[in-house]
């Protein structure tokens, strides 16, 4: 009886604090802007990644992840876009809640996380293996912390906004990215390449979109009631 | 005649004495302002306290642009004319990035980790000891390097390691940091046998990208941020930041952290030491019962 309450309690609390991650804060406006992140030209192939060398890792992927340097899809799209607002209104500045990044089958997910300057992150090594995570900050500072199977989540935050690329060193093919923002208006492409900025009041802006290779394109929006579009070409080059 | 000698004379060492009194009082009053050799400094000026020593910037710049700017460069940043025939490449003050802390990972070192490493210099580097300056000198320096990243004026230095006692050097100690090398995979660069061979190894990079080697136990070399057991503890437990090389701190407990110091002295197998002694006495009675370090070793991945 006793455990049968204590069993429902721990599942009110984890269902509780399930919804206080995933939970979205309400939008502040009804306008958006949407588009779609495509390229021209030749994009560097991505490789398959060899993990042959962590056996604990490899058993993880059926077939053998790639890179993501640049990951595109049909229509030469573009994924793994970040997509924000750089000029109008920012949004929320402080958030309430953290951000999870998790080491998983020697890779990074998501491969690339955006957070609020000053947000709380937890990062979690949910491998067999010892990882260090190493984000090459340049505005913030880099540090270097070990992480061995079965630690505790590694507690931290950025405070100023900068993409920060993430390495391992021990698994080297282990590449990703924290996009420190100063705003909450953000949207990352997925495969098809598509953003989706919601929650916008009317008014101008300016949209950045950033990708790891090939750098910003801005463009400036004005947005009435509905979904203004903003579509992004990148040029593509092969090395 | 003699005379009409002296006077000239005279008018001549007046002058002379005019100019040099001019010359002097130019330099003092030039003392605060941009120096033409140096590039700019992110924060005007700074001190340094080091052991009762109080190091001042405005010193240190005239030693720095004597002794230091041929690698360091005009501006800190690690490009003097030497660099380009260095490696490791000399450090880049501007970024306030170092390997040799007692502070955590991604915090400014100490005043004294900074003297210290001026004292020290780094072996198998480019960096030679600066005792010959003497410990004033060597305080001014490490308040002018820091003139050169705008995070001193901004930021305190981390809180320095607390290191407690060393725990007894024994075959348990041995064995236990054995284990820790290969369950912290300590092993997948510096290798199996210390020998900087392992399978990460050939694909470090420091974090400017450039090539970098992890030690190689092997060779007799001595650690670059001090040669002591506690320098050891320290290394590892900080990291090196700018490198490979990661903290520990947050994940090794004080005993076993001396345990693995312990285990990393067997590894220096061309330095004579008391651990060293002790390892090799028990692996020749013992060496066959003892699983290889390496990816196929029960205590490890799988």
């Amino acid at each position: 009886m006793r455990m049968k309450f204590f069993a429902a309690l721990a599942l009110t609390v984890a269902m509780g604090s399930a919804l206080m991650v995933f939970a979205t804060p309400p939008p502040a406006g009804s306008g958006s802007i949407t588009g779609k992140v495509t390229y021209t030209g030749t994009p560097m192939k991505m490789k398959p990644i060899d993990m042959s060398k962590e056996p604990s890792c490899a058993k993880q992927h059926a077939t053998p992840i790639t890179t993501e340097n640049v990951a595109t899809g049909p229509g030469n799209t573009l994924q793994w876009v970040v997509v924000y607002i750089s000029a109008g209104d920012e949004g929320t500045t402080t958030a309430s809640q953290g951000v999870r990044y998790d080491q998983k089958g020697c890779q990074y997910l998501p491969h690339v996380l955006t957070m609020l300057a000053g947000q709380q992150l937890q990062i979690y090594n949910d491998d067999q293996t010892s990882h260090n995570i190493h984000p090459l900050a340049k505005v913030n500072q880099e540090w270097n912390k070990s992480q061995p199977p079965g630690s505790p989540p590694i507690d931290t935050k950025w405070d100023k906004p900068e993409f920060i690329a993430v390495k391992c060193n021990i698994h080297p093919w282990m590449h990703g990215y924290f996009a420190v923002l100063k705003t909450s208006h953000v949207s990352i492409t997925g495969e098809d390449g598509t953003f989706d900025i919601k929650g916008l009041p009317p008014g101008k802006y300016t949209v950045t979109a950033w990708q790891e290779q090939y750098g910003t394109k801005t463009q400036d929006v004005t947005v009435g009631a509905g979904a203004a579009t903003a579509n992004f070409v990148f040029t593509a080059t092969p090395y | 005649m003699t005379l009409k000698k002296f006077a000239v004379t005279f008018a001549l060492g007046s002058m002379a004495l005019l100019t040099a009194g001019a010359t002097v009082s130019t330099a003092q009053s030039h003392v605060n302002s941009p120096d033409p050799l140096l590039g700019t400094p992110s924060v005007a000026t700074e001190t340094s306290n080091i052991d009762g020593i109080t190091g001042h910037a405005e010193s240190g710049k005239h030693l720095y642009r004597r002794f230091c700017i041929g690698c360091h460069g005009p501006d800190g940043n690690g490009q003097g004319m030497n660099a380009q025939w260095i490696d490791p490449k000399p450090r880049d003050f501007t970024e306030a990035t170092f390997k040799c802390r007692s502070t955590p990972t991604g915090t400014l070192p100490t005043d004294e980790d900074l003297y210290n490493a001026i004292t020290r210099g780094f072996v198998t580097t480019n960096m030679p000891s600066w005792r010959p300056l003497n410990p004033q000198q060597r305080a001014d320096l490490v308040a002018f390097i820091k003139t050169w990243s705008p995070r001193w004026a901004k930021e305190k230095p981390g809180a320095s390691l607390n290191i407690p006692p060393e725990t007894a050097i024994t075959i348990e100690s041995i064995l236990h940091g054995r284990e820790l090398f290969q369950k912290l995979e300590c092993w997948k660069c510096h290798g199996p046998e210390g020998h900087a061979d392992g399978p990460s190894a050939a694909t470090l990079t420091d974090s400017k990208g450039n090539p970098i080697l992890p030690f190689n136990f092997s060779t007799g070399e001595r650690f670059m941020c001090g040669d002591s057991n506690r320098d050891l503890y320290r290394i590892f437990m900080t990291g090196l930041d700018g490198s490979p090389m990661p903290s520990f701190a947050d994940v090794i407990q004080p005993n076993d952290a001396w345990d693995l110091v312990h285990f990393l002295r067997t590894l220096q197998v061309a330095l004579p030491n008391q651990e060293l002694t002790l390892w090799q006495t028990y692996k020749a009675a013992h060496g066959k019962d003892l699983k290889p370090i390496g990816p196929d070793s029960a205590g490890g991945a799988q």
